[in-house]
């Protein structure tokens, strides 16, 4: 399990959990979901710190944060 | 692993028609964890605007009632007075609140009213397609303001908290922004403030939240946060303007 979960189909790319994570840990994702955006995905687990900021601002409640 | 942000149960687990980044989601959010963290979900009755929120009632996990544009603080009088026992909020745009609705607004307060009120204040009719609102800064464009807000002609952009905090009904008035994780938190605690009043039976509670329309202002989420951190913070300053602390009269 990663520590970072996103429900991608309610993803609408807006790009706010990419821009506010403190570790540059996530990206946009190539493909697209079935609304048409671009999902937001974790690309740097190992420096993800688990601090909950991208789940807080992400405007669409998509993602769940967990610690290890 | 431990679980450190899971989404509030108090919303319905579907998607929501806002636009991308608008942040009309993340005081939706903000509300639901109030209402999970409070233990209140069987008795919230939520009053939905016009505006973009209007259909609150399709993502809240618990009983909402529509009022039409502006009159949320009349229905939800109705509904604290007939079922006391009930935890009633407002969720009301800038345009519904400070225009067409004022006067339900500033009554309400006059009135003691036990209600909380979630007034989304991102100085702009979204729903509408941009039009100028009482809540617009000077300068700001707007389709029915295209050279921007003149002051000249429009006046002055009206700052809700700090009138409705000079109403001796009103127990609690804060004004929050949702432009960065630390304001977002801050927001929270605001928010779940303003219920506990209500549950302490101490009066009219509201919680002004500085938003973003990132559609109708023309920028993208991120740059429209800034834009309210530099241009709206500077003219609605945060704070907490009442608190039942200072006392309702
Ligand atoms: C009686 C009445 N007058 C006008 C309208 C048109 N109208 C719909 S939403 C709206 C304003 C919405 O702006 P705001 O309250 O700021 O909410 P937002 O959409 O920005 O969240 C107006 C004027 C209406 N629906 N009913
Ligand atoms: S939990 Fe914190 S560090 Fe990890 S992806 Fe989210 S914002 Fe970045
Ligand atoms: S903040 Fe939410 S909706 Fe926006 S890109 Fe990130 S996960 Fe998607
Ligand atoms: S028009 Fe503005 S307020 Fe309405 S959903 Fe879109 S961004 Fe949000």
């Amino acid at each position: 399990m990663t520590k970072v979960v996103f429900d991608e189909e309610k993803c609408k790319g807006c790009g706010l959990c990419v821009q506010f994570c403190p570790k540059k840990a996530i990206i946009m994702a190539e493909r697209i979901n079935t609304k048409g955006y671009h999902p937001a995905v974790l690309a740097d687990e190992e420096n993800c710190i688990s601090c909950g900021i991208c789940a807080r601002m992400c405007p669409d409640a998509v993602i769940e944060v967990f610690k290890p | 692993m431990k679980q450190v942000y899971s989404v509030p149960k108090s919303l319905q687990p579907r998607s929501t028609h806002y636009c991308p980044g608008c942040t009309h989601g993340i005081v939706h959010k903000l509300v639901a964890e109030a209402i999970d963290d409070l233990e209140i979900r069987d008795r919230a009755i939520g009053v939905a605007p016009v505006g973009c929120a209007v259909f609150a009632y399709d993502y809240f996990d618990c009983d909402f009632q529509q009022a039409a544009h502006g009159r949320a603080p009349a229905v939800a009088t109705g509904i604290k007075r007939a079922v006391p026992d009930s935890v009633v909020f407002t969720y009301q745009g800038d345009g519904d609140l400070a225009s067409i609705g004022a006067a339900e607004i500033v009554h309400a307060a006059m009135r003691g009213e036990r209600i909380t009120v979630i007034f989304v204040n991102n100085a702009i009719y979204g729903m509408t397609g941009g039009q100028m609102a009482p809540t617009t800064l000077v300068g700001q464009k707007a389709t029915t303001a295209p050279f921007g807000r003149q002051k000249e002609h429009c006046g002055s952009p009206l700052r809700i908290s700090e009138m409705l905090a000079t109403i001796p009904g009103a127990a609690y008035i804060a004004r929050v922004a949702l432009s960065s994780p630390g304001n977002v938190a801050k927001a929270k605690t605001a928010i779940r403030k303003a219920f506990e009043t209500q549950l302490a039976g101490e009066g009219f509670a509201l919680v002004e939240c500085l938003s973003t329309c990132p559609t109708n202002w023309g920028m993208a989420p991120y740059e429209a946060m800034q834009w309210l951190e530099e241009n709206m913070i500077p003219y609605y300053p945060l704070g907490e303007f009442r608190t039942p602390e200072g006392g309702a009269e």
